[in-house]
């Protein structure tokens, strides 16, 4: 579904990503995870083209991200994602935040945008919130709200930008829910997130980065049953984040 | 104060030594008409110049923001009365001879105020853009990014997502450049235009009531630009967003 292959971005003389490969299959929900600065973001946002790069090639159903030639839009509406700070549009009430993009991208009748709108909020429990506009919303609602949007698109695949960081503590597990409920039902899903529970309960594989190289990948098995295999890099990170 | 000036206020209403058929107030009449004229259509064509200048400025082509940079360079740092002189002067003598001709055989009143529209037009562009672009860059960098996520295109993400948005930032400072427009509309005296200021200076010279006519004129001006923030304020009032700027 998705493949990185030999992927490198640099400002000027600083690294942000060196050599970074590996592949998501479909179904699959991999965690992405290593401490700030090590360019877990970066990474996610190269897979729909945000951020461009320098060498490599990042392929999406077999369409290649870095192509002049590829509709890098059609081929972005394709993969939802969802992003630290919700970005829900302020000047949209939530059930046109949700059909925006179905109507100008997908073409989308607006009755029908909205019935497939209305369903997903339905789904992440906002179904009385259509009406209201996204600064009427607590974070955990907003972040619901945006995973709703990027849903209604039909994407086949779904990257979250780390969800639950600008959340409040008692709103991080209404979006792990939801989180946890797509990966259950086969979405493929990339992750950057923190939430170590959440990668021990649905990941598949879980990513480690540092210093802009991926340094693990491997099973959540291994990486969470071996910390003895672990890299010395790895080790300490999850020694600080999994003693809480 | 005033100890031997003998305050007339009836002089308005006094017909006009030339033979025209009007009075003073009808000359003041007609002063504001063109103040009026030069200073919506003044408006309208920096709102259109400045929006896309602004949008230009913002967009990650480093030519096309090149070229808003430097329009915003060109027409914001030049004295808006040497822009004006140049609009009048120098510019038909620069166009090809026959538009040159055809410009010249205009009448006067017209050439006047084709040249102020468009100085101060492209003038007040250059500031308007500048609020754009600020409005625009005042938007979380993720809002952009969010909109092509969805799939749409960078003018898509402009005309829905980015522009709906910095107006509504944009609305305060836009008021003030609205009441600039108008009072900088004084300024195509200079080439003659008998816009309100013009009519006042003539008034004067024609009646030798210069605190009449002067003070009637700056209660006009006064009167326009309360006009103006109340009906920008009933925009803002109805564009207002719950729970965000200036919302409740």
């Amino acid at each position: 579904m998705i493949e990185i292959n030999n992927v490198s971005k640099q400002y000027g003389t600083f690294h942000v990503l060196t050599d970074c490969s590996t592949k998501v299959a479909k179904g699959e929900v991999v965690v992405v995870c290593g401490p700030s600065g090590s360019g877990k973001s970066t990474l996610i946002k190269t897979i729909n083209g945000l951020e461009p790069i320098n060498k490599g090639d990042i392929r999406v159903n077999g369409t290649s991200v870095c192509s002049p030639k590829t509709n890098l839009s059609q081929l972005r509406s394709k993969v939802g994602m969802v992003f630290q700070n919700f970005e829900l549009f302020p000047h949209l009430s939530i059930i046109e935040n949700l059909t925006i993009a179905q109507i100008k991208v997908l073409g989308r009748k607006r009755n029908e945008a909205g019935d497939k709108g209305r369903k997903y909020l339905d789904r992440v429990g906002l179904k009385d919130q259509a009406a209201k506009y996204p600064a009427q919303l607590s974070g955990g609602q907003q972040q619901r709200a945006a995973i709703a949007r990027a849903l209604c698109m039909d994407p086949i695949c779904m990257l979250f930008d780390e969800p639950t960081s600008a959340l409040d503590p008692e709103m991080v597990n209404e979006v792990l829910d939801v989180m946890v409920q797509l990966a259950r039902e086969g979405t493929t899903m990339m992750c950057v997130t923190h939430e170590m529970g959440f990668a021990r309960k649905v990941a598949d594989r879980v990513i480690f980065m540092d210093a802009g190289r991926i340094i693990e990948d491997t099973s959540k098995a291994e990486f969470f049953g071996n910390i003895e295999g672990r890299t010395d890099r790895a080790k300490q990170f999850l020694s600080r984040i999994l003693q809480h | 104060m005033f100890k031997n000036y003998s305050w007339d206020w009836g002089v308005f209403l006094q017909p006009v030594s030339t033979g025209e058929p009007t009075n003073y107030l009808g000359w003041l009449l007609a002063g504001l008409y063109n103040t009026v004229v030069l200073a919506l259509s003044a408006s309208l064509i920096a709102f259109a110049v400045g929006v896309v200048m602004g949008v230009l400025r913002t967009t990650p082509n480093r030519w096309l923001a090149a070229l808003g940079t430097t329009y915003v360079g060109i027409f914001r740092n030049i004295p808006v009365i040497v822009q004006l002189f140049a609009w009048y002067f120098v510019l038909p003598e620069l166009l090809p001879d026959n538009v040159g001709t055809w410009f010249k055989q205009l009448p006067a009143s017209t050439q006047m105020m084709t040249s102020a529209v468009l100085c101060l037009g492209l003038y007040m562009g250059a500031r308007v853009c500048e609020l754009i672009r600020s409005g625009i860059e005042t938007l979380p960098k993720g809002q952009r990014s969010a909109a092509l996520a969805l799939g749409l295109t960078l003018p898509q993400a402009y005309r829905y997502v980015l522009l709906p948005v910095a107006f509504r930032v944009a609305i305060p400072p836009l008021t003030s450049e609205m009441i600039n427009v108008f009072k900088n509309s004084a300024v195509a005296s200079t080439i003659g235009l008998l816009e309100l200021s013009a009519q006042a200076q003539q008034l004067v010279d024609y009646t030798a009531h210069p605190y009449e006519s002067f003070a009637v004129a700056t209660a006009v001006y006064i009167l326009i630009n309360v006009i103006v923030v109340l009906i920008m304020r009933q925009v803002e009032v109805s564009v207002r967003l719950p729970g965000y700027i200036g919302g409740k």
